[in-house]
């Protein structure tokens, strides 16, 4: 919201820019978004008057002006403007003038003739046809306000000024005017605050109010109040110089006299207001009622909107002339031809404002001010003050009495006041006496225990609030910053988010790189990874209202983000392919929230085969502490039938690692050689081991035996090796598969394993004769179980 | 027989010189120390001599045995350490080549951000809590002082799943369940991803970080939460780091404040990061306002507290100089692998 420092000058007698005034209110709770001087750039531009014009003896177009800018002598200034005449007053630019764009003015010579500066129009310095409704939009200003030659123009027109855009917090809504501005000022400046009533004169001979209206509301939840007056005899015109002024400098494009006036006391008050053309207004009957069904109306802005029945309109004894607090119709709109106006000052609630206002895609000054919660208390004095300007400008009769129907509550209001309690919240030791002088430019004090609070204060309930008051007045810079002690209760990470980490590091030293997916995906996404139609994996929480199908429900399984992040890479030419997440995946539950589960999803391409991945898997299960898992081939969706496992170990799955099923890489344009894991972090941290233990080295030296077994090819090497565990006796040590071989020496349809085998016994050297009884019992065991035979 | 000796050891000395080659050197022990050398050939004539002279020449030859292997072995490390240093000069490798590929991955920026600040509060003895992203509309409004009409409560705004259920919007519902846990003394921090309706552009996404602190115990003040933001400000932008707190509205906190660090780039004289003004945005925080202790089953007459919350990616972009927050997203390798 802008606000004009002059403005704010009728109210508080500061003495300070806008920079300072920005930050001075910033720092007690009123944050200003920019500052800004008015006109900051212009420069040595004066007013001047014309007193004799001639044209150029060598040119057609141009016209020699002798002007008097307030000096002993009559400056000589060569235009091509048409407009000029003797007696005209203008802005004069001098030499070194410098324009609204930066332009600077230099004296100088026209066809041979000196020229001591320029003469310019509205739009050279910075303004527009709206500020200064009879000037010539392609000529020279001519000025039509009382001014002295020589006089700086920017006090001329009024254009020194500061504004202040200010970001206004929800719970402030008595701040949205000039008024509420200049209070917290007042507050935060220690000065004064200058508020006086709105006073004006009726006239006896333009009627009462209510000869010429009547006001019935029909629903008092929507508009806890509404007051209304009449101005008779109305002169529409344009608004004085300084009234055009303040509206610019606040944002707001100058109309005419009664418009100005309704928006001057919006950016005044705070309080939006509405002004009809009373002969428009049928049976002399406004009625705020909700709209009736199939009614509609056409708004100022010429926008025809359909009603319905849950919003609330200011209607005439026909039709609806208003969209309650949002705009007026065009029905009713004030034309130059409007000799009889009603003035408008209500109060809406809030929320009906906003989900009106959203419904017909209409945000207005007025609907943005009525939904933070307008105080009712200030509809009476925003329309006495419109009253005023009428008398002030004199742009119509006011008619006796004003109309308030009312039934909300505009009393002042009791809160406790706790010393004691606000000193401690705030780690402050302030006596009363200086909280009662920081609270009383609020219109606050202190009886006993309670303080009074204003009725446009609604935000203040309790202790804390007043703390915050007093918090922010005696500078948040000056409160002491302690640390506090209290009381030891723990604190750290948890086991698992350890662990959870742990993993990450691990894949990051693998190679990993970690990416961030979102946790909403397309529910296309599980054909898109071959889930099966009845997969409980498909039973997805959905949004009500996602932003798209893409993002319509919430995963249940990472993979599909991931294979689009390997994809998205790949599409960028990376070569080597290699990123993890640790990701959330959402599962109905019972108690209607989410299971939420954590997995950690890896995925490579151009980085070797399956034993590629696999050995990149047990490396990080093996530095997370998660070992003795089972690594068996399992078909899983999403994965190479043939090229797939599972880790477990015992009835706790881990996860699942394989080639990406060509299918799905096709699916997403993925190299075949993409191999992904998806790997279950709580399970496995279940299995971690949470205690590490250490175990003595070995005193006695290993003995080794290699065996080359030839074995059915659709054996798997693995079974086969815990077979020989089982079998190896308790000096067997290890197992480790060297080689496979298939070919020449060994039968269609058989491959040769080579294990080696390592035996070790705790208390003393093994012999070749045990390690033999050892290989002999185990070669007898593979022959009955699975007739594997050593290869010969 | 002590001439010949003497012969014997001068030839030596001079082939042991002459070798210039291990296998030449060689040869020499063998002519002189072999089973057939010189030397050996002389020890064997040993009993020709006199009983007097037996151990004088003894002695003798002894001693030029040990002249002679004490110089082979001299002589065999000279060589030696020439041939290494010859064959060394012949083994080179172009350091420029490119390494063979062991590269570390990289944690994504946000996490990076996460750990570090997670850290910071845990060395101030703050735990790490987590909550559900699917929370109750309570839990995330509600209970939070939220009024009932809020716009952030809308459709526009807030993703549901049900009327009551929603993904949260903060991860304060997190501070809810932790209060309504337990009694005070609470300290907790809680990382996590929120999410609102908000379209993806060069600031905005529908889902992103943030992380909230709260310290609920007797007697705590405004003044602690200052000086628990100071020092965490120091601790991570540097202890040069100046805080300033601005007064603000927070539904549940009261009084709420805007905090804001000295430009940790430029020292707070303005540049292009703080966008001329000395001061970045950064936190918002504030006593816990006591209707949500209330709610939480928390006497507010007998207990307060502070909280605070930090968007992440805020953080992360600042901290980086990162323009754009789709980036984060994107996952583009060329991008993660900066961090």
């Amino acid at each position: 919201m802008k606000v004009s420092l002059n403005w704010i000058k009728d109210y508080v007698d500061i003495d300070c820019g806008a920079k300072e005034f920005a930050d001075v209110l910033t720092a007690t709770g009123t944050k200003a978004e920019s500052f800004e001087e008015l006109f900051a750039g212009i420069k040595n531009i004066v007013v001047g008057t014309i007193l004799s014009t001639e044209k150029h003896p060598d040119a057609d177009r141009l016209t020699v002006c002798q002007i008097d800018v307030g000096q002993s002598e009559p400056v000589q200034i060569i235009t091509a403007a048409t407009n000029v005449f003797p007696g005209a007053v203008v802005p004069v630019c001098l030499d070194g003038a410098v324009l609204a764009d930066g332009t600077k003015i230099k004296k100088g010579k026209l066809r041979g003739l000196p020229s001591n500066g320029m003469l310019c129009s509205i739009a050279e310095l910075g303004l527009t046809i709206n500020d200064f409704p009879y000037a010539a939009e392609d000529g020279i200003l001519i000025i039509k306000e009382p001014c002295r030659n020589g006089q700086d123009i920017k006090d001329a027109l009024m254009m020194n000024d500061g504004v202040v855009d200010f970001e206004l917090t929800f719970n402030r809504p008595d701040c949205l005017g000039a008024i509420g501005i200049a209070r917290e000022a007042a507050a935060s400046f220690h000065l004064p605050f200058k508020y006086k009533e709105p006073s004006y004169k009726a006239t006896p001979s333009a009627g009462r109010t209510e000869d010429f209206i009547s006001v019935e509301v029909k629903n008092t939840a929507l508009c806890p109040r509404y007051t209304a007056a009449v101005v008779k005899n109305v002169k529409i015109a344009p608004s004085p110089l300084w009234m055009r002024a303040r509206l610019r400098a606040a944002g707001v494009r100058p109309i005419n006299n009664i418009v100005d006036i309704t928006n001057y006391v919006m950016l005044e008050y705070g309080q939006p207001m509405h002004a009809f053309d009373a002969g428009y207004i049928t049976s002399k009957k406004i009625v705020v009622r909700n709209a009736e069904k199939g009614e509609s109306i056409t708004t100022l802005d010429g926008g025809v909107h359909a009603l319905s029945e849950n919003m609330l309109c200011i209607a005439d004894g026909e039709k609806p002339v208003a969209l309650a607090g949002i705009m007026g119709g065009l029905n009713s709109e004030i034309l130059d031809s409007t000799t009889t106006v009603v003035f408008e000052s209500a109060n809406f609630d809030r929320s009906n404002i906003r989900h009106t206002s959203r419904e017909c895609g209409l945000r207005t000054e007025s609907s943005g001010r009525f939904e933070k919660g307008l105080p009712p208390c200030n509809t009476l004095p925003a329309l006495e003050r419109a009253l005023e300007l009428v008398n002030l400008l004199g742009c119509g009769d006011v008619c006796e009495g004003v109309i308030d129907i009312c039934s909300a509550d505009i009393g002042e209001r009791k809160i406790p006041f706790d010393p004691k309690r606000i000193n401690t919240l705030l780690g402050l030791n302030l006596d009363r006496a200086e909280m009662e002088a920081m609270l009383a430019p609020l219109e606050m004090r202190a009886e006993g225990d309670v303080l009074v609070v204003p009725p446009y204060r609604a935000d203040m309930e309790r202790t804390a609030d007043v703390a915050e008051e007093v918090a922010r007045l005696y500078g948040f810079d000056k409160i002491p910053s302690t640390v506090y002690r209290g009381t030891a209760s723990g604190g750290g990470y948890s086991g698992a988010q350890k662990f959870r980490q742990a993993l990450k590091d691990a894949a990051v030293a693998c190679g990993f790189y970690e990416i961030e997916t979102y946790s909403f995906i397309s529910p296309s996404a599980y054909d898109r990874i071959g889930l099966p139609a009845d997969d409980a994996r498909r039973n997805s929480i959905k949004l009500l209202n996602p932003l798209g199908e893409d993002t319509s429900v919430m995963r249940t399984t990472a993979l599909p983000s991931m294979l689009d992040a390997v994809a998205y890479n790949r599409n960028r030419k990376a070569e080597k392919i290699a990123l993890f997440e640790c990701a959330t995946v959402y599962f109905p539950a019972e108690d209607g929230l989410s299971d939420e589960r954590k997995q950690l999803v890896l995925a490579e391409c151009g980085r070797g085969d399956f034993y590629a991945l696999k050995g990149r898997v047990e490396a990080i299960l093996d530095a997370c502490g998660v070992k003795g898992f089972k690594c068996s081939s399992a078909v899983e969706c999403g994965f190479h039938p043939g090229i797939c496992a599972a880790l477990t170990k015992g009835s706790k799955v881990l996860g699942v690692m394989g080639q990406v099923h060509p299918a799905v890489a096709a699916e997403y344009s993925l190299a075949a050689d993409t191999y992904a894991a998806v790997l279950n972090v709580k399970e496995m941290f279940e299995c971690a081991e949470k205690e590490k233990q250490f175990k003595r080295l070995p005193a006695f030296p290993a003995l080794t035996r290699d065996l080359a077994l030839v074995m059915d090819d659709a054996l798997e090497a693995g079974t086969v090796a815990e077979s020989i565990k089982k079998s190896g006796g308790k000096a067997l040590e290890s197992v480790k598969i060297f080689d496979v071989y298939k070919g020449a020496g060994v039968p269609d349809g058989k491959k040769s394993v080579a294990y080696s085998l390592s035996f070790r016994l705790p208390d003393k050297t093994m012999n070749d004769a045990d390690a033999d009884r050892a290989v002999a019992n185990i070669l007898k065991v593979l022959e009955a179980e699975a007739g594997i035979a050593l290869r010969s | 027989m002590k001439k010949q000796l003497e012969e014997i050891l001068g030839s030596a000395a001079a082939e042991i010189d002459a070798a210039e080659s291990e296998q030449a050197l060689k040869a020499v022990q063998v002519a002189y120390l072999g089973k057939k050398g010189a030397l050996t050939a002389i020890l064997r004539g040993m009993g020709a001599l006199s009983a007097e002279e037996r151990p004088v020449i003894g002695a003798f030859a002894n001693e030029v045995r040990a002249k002679i292997e004490t110089e082979i072995e001299e002589k065999l490390s000279r060589i030696r350490a020439s041939e290494l240093e010859e064959r060394l000069k012949n083994e080179r490798v172009d350091v420029t080549l490119p390494a063979h590929d062991c590269k570390f991955g990289r944690l994504h920026p946000l996490s990076q951000v996460e750990k570090e600040l997670c850290d910071i509060f845990v060395s101030m003895g703050f735990s790490v809590a987590e909550g559900p992203e699917v929370e109750l509309a309570y839990n995330n409004f509600d209970a939070l002082n939220a009024p009932a009409d809020h716009p952030s409560r809308d459709f526009q705004d807030t993703f549901y799943i049900n009327p009551e259920v929603l993904l949260r919007t903060q991860t304060s519902p997190v501070q809810i369940r932790a209060m309504k846990g337990k009694q005070p003394p609470i300290r907790i921090i809680s990382p996590g991803r929120v999410y609102r309706c908000d379209e993806v552009d060069g600031t905005h996404s529908p889902m992103f970080h943030q992380l909230e602190g709260l310290l609920v115990d007797r007697d705590v003040s405004l003044g602690d939460l200052k000086g628990t933001l100071e020092q965490f400000a120091k601790l991570y932008f540097g202890p040069d780091t100046k805080t300033r707190l601005r007064p603000h509205n927070f539904p549940f906190t009261e009084p709420s404040a805007e905090v804001d660090v000295s430009c940790f780039v430029c020292g707070g004289k303005g540049c292009r990061l703080c966008k001329g003004e000395g001061w970045i945005e950064i936190l918002g925080s504030g006593m816990v306002h006591p209707h949500v202790l209330e709610n939480c089953g928390i006497d507010p007459e007998v207990y307060s507290g502070f909280a605070f919350g930090v968007g992440l990616e805020r953080v992360v972009m600042i901290k980086y100089g990162i323009e754009d927050m789709r980036y984060l997203y994107e996952n583009d390798l060329r991008f993660l692998s900066q961090f």
